[in-house]
């Protein structure tokens, strides 16, 4: 995992963009995840907005929906991990077949969790990432 | 063609949503088949289905409804937007979670929601469409499933 940046107060923090094609999906997680060392630095509805966030914000963390208009989450993994290969994919996706988690970890994601999940089940797929 | 295995998937598929997302079960209801056009609610979510299967599989619920599953998510934004993204959101989640069991062939849209208007079902040979049924809280949706 990257090595992020030390804040004011001597702690390490992570840089996380959220990648969801629902707004509601987007808020629910920023409102969910409960690590202080997260800072989110903003939130794409889609691959190609993540990738013009990525370039602008330079994030540790994300978290990456599959489908999604324009490009899937798929395709934005291969290209995030190309540019970054130390940054830290959780897949949060609907598509709940095995293929589909297997193609994601082999173009670099690093975590899985299925739609819907509860707020604990969020919690801990962040830090078995951040592992 | 529908088979009772597939449609089970998505009765499981329904209930594991109201139980996880909402935390608090929905009574799901026998599947039934559908005669004449499809009845809707205020708000449905929209999914084509291509692949391996062909069709659409829709999810439709009334605003007061939505409403309370948006307050039982702890959100506190309740427009219109909202009301249209969740729609859409429990369509995709259902349709996804399917993939468990028909495979990644089945492959689903993006959501596309509508505001009180009927959706359009292609029809191609062999194609049944089932209206499950269900009931959360004092409310009533349906998730509508038609497949070729």
């Amino acid at each position: 995992m990257s090595n992020g940046t030390m804040n004011g107060n001597g702690k390490r923090s992570y840089k996380l963009m959220i990648v969801d094609d629902s707004n509601l999906m987007r808020r629910r997680i920023e409102r969910s995840q409960q690590f202080e060392e997260l800072e989110l630095v903003g939130t794409a509805a889609d691959g190609v907005e993540a990738l013009e966030l990525f370039k602008k914000t330079d994030p540790d963390v994300v978290t990456m929906d599959i489908t999604m208009p324009h490009m899937d989450g798929i395709e934005c993994i291969a290209r995030l991990v190309a540019m970054k290969p130390a940054i830290r994919i959780l897949v949060v996706s609907a598509l709940a077949d095995k293929a589909t988690a297997v193609e994601a970890m082999e173009r670099g994601a690093n975590g899985f969790l299925n739609k819907p999940f509860t707020d604990r089940q969020l919690n801990e797929a962040i830090a078995e990432l951040m592992r | 063609m529908l088979y009772e295995q597939e449609l089970k998937t998505f009765v499981e598929g329904t209930t594991n949503f109201f139980e996880v997302a909402a935390q608090q079960p929905a009574s799901i209801g026998s599947p039934y088949l559908m005669e004449g056009s499809p009845a809707v609610h205020e708000y449905t979510g929209v999914i084509k289905i291509s692949g391996k299967r062909e069709g659409v599989v829709y999810f439709t619920a009334p605003k007061a409804m939505l409403t309370v599953l948006l307050m039982k998510m702890q959100e506190n934004d309740f427009s219109h937007e909202t009301m249209r993204d969740l729609v859409g959101e429990v369509a995709n989640t259902i349709s996804g979670n399917a993939r468990r069991d028909f495979g990644r062939d089945f492959v689903i849209s993006v959501p596309s929601v509508l505001s009180g208007e009927k959706p359009e079902i292609p029809q191609k040979p062999g194609q049944r469409s089932f209206i499950i049924p269900i009931n959360w809280r004092s409310h009533s949706a349906k998730l509508v499933v038609s497949l070729a």
